[in-house]
């Protein structure tokens, strides 16, 4: 039983490898690095738990983590994880009304925030009508500041000494939030055993080891955090922690990966692009890197093809799969890429934990060749939506035998050669630096400016950025916002990633014959 | 600083913000908070900076603390020249 618990993979290394280092800070050059050791690592986390309960959290309960990425919030995870609870983790960057919303949609027993972002965040959980208690860090770094206010906390109310919950394999381990078409953010539940289904199976093609050093680039809101953390505490391996500032930086990042000898990289293409583009990679010894894992997007194969020459060594993965699965999917970029290829990589086949299969618009399967919906049934896919029946149940098709398969809305086509070709979507999400963007959602905060009345958002192709998103906006007579105003506007209530990178206005909106916005007459506006 | 200043205004203008009216973009207009620079757009501008003035910008520098206005921006590039 205690196997199928994902914090069991820091307890089975922490035996084993008590005084290595699990956890270490990416830093600029110039701050020295925190670190932790397994055997702080477990004791840290042991206390949050045991706090946790001195608070009342149960199994079953959510608990939230507005922290940016350190030692404390990953101590903090293993916590809540311990305590048997599910993690929600937010975006610290975003605004927090949208973190409210999240932290308050899934009734958070209590959440661990930084003091700078505590006040705004309980005025806007208060007026939505949801008061948990917050735990207070000062700062985070080091494990530092969650020492911190456990002491203060234990010298006011010591919390006993327990033990670690024994989740079953369907509990929810975490709770990711990502966009959504009406305009509020969803929550995917995942179990203990989405997740070390998923960990397990990665064990087997990565053969990650405790000399390997891998990279945790995505934030923990985001489902590429699942591989860094677990695959790489599960093999005690060293995790290095790379914040979100330096992560966007392509400069900084490439001394980083060198200077912290990485031996595994996992993110978006994006950043890698940007890394080859922009990251004077010649000028970094990079040597140490071993595999290079992608996901979230399609790779432009001209920036893939730059990235190899200049790291020829590593091998390539491209993974797929959306937040529902995790991945689901995978294909090994075999050898260099040639000159002449301009067509994308395959997204692959599926991994030995799922299984996938290809369907038309009423649910029956597809032979090779034919386009169509793929869809992924197994021990990765979640348990469904927070709190979202309806959704749930329109995302699952349940076959003769029961059988629930999650639909990802990804057309694809079954290649002559075995692997999945990606061919577009059926729906209105876009992927944006590795996010996946529910056009729906952007709509749905310009709305919400005084001046809009009619808002449409339409996402572009763009060789350099991938994809640029245009919004067409039909104003109140003389309200007309300043294009500075408006990407204010954006900032504040929506995540960076979201905000449009150019807008339009005209009188109206062109509208199809049942009044709905015709999105196809949109593109032809200037 | 003025010279700076204009010479950034308007490259911010015409890559970031086309047809914007040029009053609107003050010297201490939030530009990467205020959702007008995102990573990409950041980075372009430093390339722009160290190439137009012959600075060399370090990675930490690329953030809100020393590039999130015009006028931060100019002290950035003054202090290089």
């Amino acid at each position: 039983m205690a196997a199928t618990a994902l914090f069991s993979t820091l307890e089975a290394s922490a035996a084993r490898l008590p005084d290595s280092i699990a956890v270490e800070e990416g830093g600029s050059a110039a701050a020295a690095p925190g670190s932790i050791t397994y055997r702080e690592l477990v004791r840290l986390s042991d206390r949050v738990r045991d706090r946790l309960r001195r608070l009342g959290v149960q199994p079953g309960d959510r608990v939230g983590i507005h922290l940016r990425k350190s030692i404390d919030s990953v101590a903090a995870i293993f916590g809540i994880l311990k305590a048997g609870a599910a993690y929600v983790p937010v975006d610290p960057g975003a605004p927090a009304g949208r973190n409210a919303y999240i932290l308050a949609d899934c009734s958070v027993r209590t959440a661990l925030v930084e003091e700078r972002a505590a006040g705004p965040l309980r005025a806007e959980l208060e007026r939505l009508g949801a008061g948990p208690p917050l735990i207070e860090l000062d700062t985070v770094g080091g494990g530092n500041g969650l020492r911190a206010a456990l002491d203060r906390a234990d010298a006011d109310d010591p919390a006993p000494p327990g033990t670690s919950a024994c989740p079953r394999p369907g509990d929810l381990a975490y709770i990711l939030y990502t966009s959504g078409s009406t305009g509020k953010p969803k929550g995917v539940m995942l179990s203990h055993e989405n997740a070390m289904s998923f960990v397990n199976w990665c064990s087997e093609i990565l053969a990650v080891t405790a000399s390997d050093r891998c990279s945790s680039h995505a934030p923990f809101h985001f489902d590429l955090s699942i591989l860094d953390l677990y695959v790489s505490l599960k093999h005690g391996a060293t995790l290095v922690l790379i914040g979100e500032e330096i992560g966007k930086e392509p400069m900084g990042l490439a001394g980083l990966i060198a200077r912290h000898r990485l031996t595994v990289w996992y993110s978006a293409p994006s950043i890698l692009s940007l890394l080859c583009q922009y990251g004077n990679l010649e000028r970094h010894d990079l040597s140490a890197l071993r595999l290079v894992l992608f996901a979230g997007e399609v790779f432009p194969v001209k920036h893939l093809r730059a990235l190899q020459r200049l790291l020829p060594a590593p091998r390539y993965f491209n993974l797929y799969g959306p937040t529902e699965t995790n991945v689901c999917t995978y294909y090994e970029i075999p050898g260099r890429v040639p000159d002449e290829r301009t067509e994308p990589y395959p997204i692959g086949t599926a991994c030995a934990h799922v299984q996938t299969r290809v369907v038309d618009p009423d649910g029956a399967t597809l032979p090779a060749g034919q386009e169509g919906e793929l869809c992924v049934t197994g021990a990765g896919v979640m348990q469904g939506y927070w709190n979202l029946p309806e959704s749930t149940a329109r995302a699952f098709l349940v076959d003769a035998d029961g059988l629930r398969w999650y639909r990802t809305g990804d057309i694809v086509v079954e290649m002559p050669s075995g692997p999945y070709a990606f061919v577009g979507r059926r729906d209105r999400m876009v992927k944006r630096r590795g996010y996946r963007v529910e056009l729906g959602e952007i709509e749905s905060g310009l709305y919400r400016h005084p001046a809009v009345r009619e808002a449409a958002v339409v996402a572009l192709a763009d060789a350099e950025a991938g994809v640029r998103i245009k919004a067409f906006l039909a104003c109140r007579e003389g309200a007309r916002p300043s294009l500075i105003a408006l990407k204010g506007f954006c900032a504040a209530t929506l995540p960076g990633y979201m905000i449009p990178d150019l807008f339009a206005f005209a009188d109206s909106l062109p509208k199809t014959s049942t009044d709905k916005i015709d999105y196809q007459r949109l593109q032809e506006l200037p | 600083m003025t010279e700076i200043i204009d010479i950034v205004k308007g490259y911010i203008l015409e890559e970031f913000l086309p047809g914007e009216n040029p009053d609107e973009l003050g010297e201490t207009t939030s530009l990467i908070t205020g959702g007008i620079l995102d990573s990409l757009a950041t980075i372009k501008l430093v390339a722009f900076l160290e190439e137009r003035f012959g600075i060399a910008i370090q990675a930490h520098e690329a953030d809100t603390e020393h590039m999130d206005t015009l006028l931060d921006i100019a002290k950035l590039v003054q202090s290089k020249r």
